[in-house]
């Protein structure tokens, strides 16, 4: 025992945290085993965990959408999420999209379509429109704009940003 | 965020045992307990996860209803074609509220036990009744613009954030709960509480109950219906005044209708009393005016929020009206 845990003192007073729990998560097509406190959410476990940091951390209150990931193929905001609550679901992230090093249909689209500046909120807003392709509920363009809602973007590219879902929706490029 | 201990709970009577316990609270969607735990309001220290439990399918039932299991996701709810096709009021306010991917993860009951958004009850630098009993209401002479005319005490004036909530209570939907004592069928008008001068309280659901399913009626209202909610932006705000409305017509006569306010009350507000006035009358805007009238009875406004009254007024009146044409009405 170091002295600074020894009984009396203020160390040794402290609660204790409770422990962590073995938590298998599948990202990406790989299952992943952590160690983790129960109040580790997604978020923190792909980018502390994980290393995956392609989802951003914007708000961390479920208001600006940089986080979205989608959890069996719907959106999600992965700050709001519990990794604990998160095991048996196919986790896909930005890092997931591209196969055989080709970008995502949608990834390319937001070069094309000139739809981010800065670039934070971008990994968001492409699972977004992904999962908005997936979901298969937007019909008109009031939709599109009504379903991306949870994705804010402060650099303002949002008209770029609807003619890329337009695009993905006329050419279902989903997951 | 504060720590504490995590369990699953297999079955609803493990659920009801673990919850018993001091500090626990059950988990599902998480979407407005997180955030709140984020920001030191809410502080369970004992977490039971619900979501294992096979509560989220949406069946008929025997009286040609509808039962939502409480873990039905928000989402699925909103687009399952049954509530699409004979409760278009619900999937309609369910769509109104949030964002698409708060709708895919918050569950149908615990939409109906999300919290204030107050922000004084928000705020832990301040006093707020509902966050620390006999602390003290910011609200009632602190900003205001967002806060309850309807229903207030002198101890809180904060209001219902739910939309889906709103279109249960004009349906007149049934909250299913299951607990030590046993099951409870709960009408949706008793379900929530007003502040009185126990604010901390949202609900009727007793400590250790678990909502299992809300049960709708036969009777969907699907022809004359509409949810008209209004905001400061389009998409992705809560409601300044809400309004379900729902019609029942021969012709132009009303043989029923059912109106419930969100944004302005403790609990979606709804005066039945004032609802009969319509009963056998034609569907005038005449009649509506008087309905308003009615339904506005003892409003009172604070600082900010006095324009609500008159925006509540004029709201009825066009949601009834667009129910009415069932076409919306600028």
């Amino acid at each position: 025992m170091s002295p600074e845990n020894a009984p009396g003192t203020a160390a040794a007073q402290r609660p204790t945290l409770p422990e962590t729990r073995t938590v298998t998560l599948r990202v990406n097509g790989t299952s992943h085993q952590l160690q983790i406190a129960p109040w580790t959410s997604v978020l923190d476990a792909l980018r502390e965990h994980l290393q995956l940091t392609g989802t951003k951390k914007g708000c961390d209150h479920g208001q600006c959408g940089a986080c979205t990931i989608l959890l069996d193929g719907k959106r999600i905001n992965s700050c709001l999420t519990l990794a604990v609550m998160q095991e048996n679901k196919e986790i896909t992230t930005i890092e997931g999209l591209a196969k055989n090093g080709e970008l995502h249909p949608v990834q390319q689209a937001f070069i094309d379509h000139d739809a981010f500046q800065c670039g934070y909120c971008t990994p968001g807003q492409i699972c977004s429109v992904i999962g908005l392709v997936n979901e298969g509920k937007a019909k008109t363009l009031d939709d599109i704009k009504d379903l991306m809602s949870g994705n804010v973007c402060r650099c303002g590219a949002y008209a770029n940003i609807v003619q890329v879902a337009q695009e993905a929706l006329e050419r279902n490029t989903g997951l | 965020m504060r720590p504490f201990t995590f369990t699953q709970a297999p079955d609803i009577a493990t659920a009801v045992q673990e919850v018993s316990s001091d500090g626990a609270k059950f988990i599902a969607g998480g979407t407005n307990l997180l955030d709140l735990m984020k920001i030191d309001v809410m502080r369970p220290s004992h977490l039971v996860d619900i979501t294992q439990i096979a509560l989220d399918t949406i069946e008929e039932t025997e009286q040609g209803g509808l039962r939502l299991g409480a873990l039905a996701k928000n989402a699925d709810t909103a687009y399952h074609p049954l509530v699409e096709a004979r409760y278009p009021l619900l999937s309609h306010a369910i769509l109104a509220g949030a964002t698409a991917q708060l709708r895919n993860m918050a569950t149908d009951g615990g939409n109906l036990l999300q919290r204030t958004r107050c922000y004084y009850f928000y705020d832990t630098h301040t006093p707020c009744n509902k966050r620390e009993p006999g602390s003290g209401c910011s609200a009632i002479n602190g900003y205001n613009r967002d806060l309850a005319i309807l229903g207030t005490s002198e101890h809180c004036i904060a209001t219902h954030p739910s939309d889906m909530a709103v279109a249960l209570a004009a349906l007149e939907a049934t909250v299913h709960v299951t607990g030590k004592n046993g099951d409870r069928a709960i009408p949706f008008a008793d379900f929530h509480r007003l502040p009185g001068d126990t604010p901390h309280l949202d609900t009727n659901l007793q400590p250790d109950e678990i909502i299992t399913a809300i049960e709708l009626p036969a009777k969907g209202f699907a022809q004359h219906y509409t949810y008209l909610k209004l905001r400061d932006r389009a998409s992705y705000a809560f409601a300044l005044v809400s309004v379900a409305a729902a019609l029942d017509l021969d012709g132009d006569s009303i043989k029923e209708a059912r109106i419930a306010l969100g944004g302005v009350a403790h609990k979606p507000w709804r005066v039945p009393e004032a609802e009969a006035l319509l009963q056998g009358q034609p569907a005038t805007r005449e009649n509506f005016r008087k309905v308003a009238e009615a339904y506005l009875q003892g409003a009172k406004g604070y600082k900010d929020n006095t324009f609500k009254i008159e925006l509540a007024n004029r709201a009825i009146v066009r949601a009834l009206e667009q129910a009415t044409k069932m076409e919306a009405i600028a």
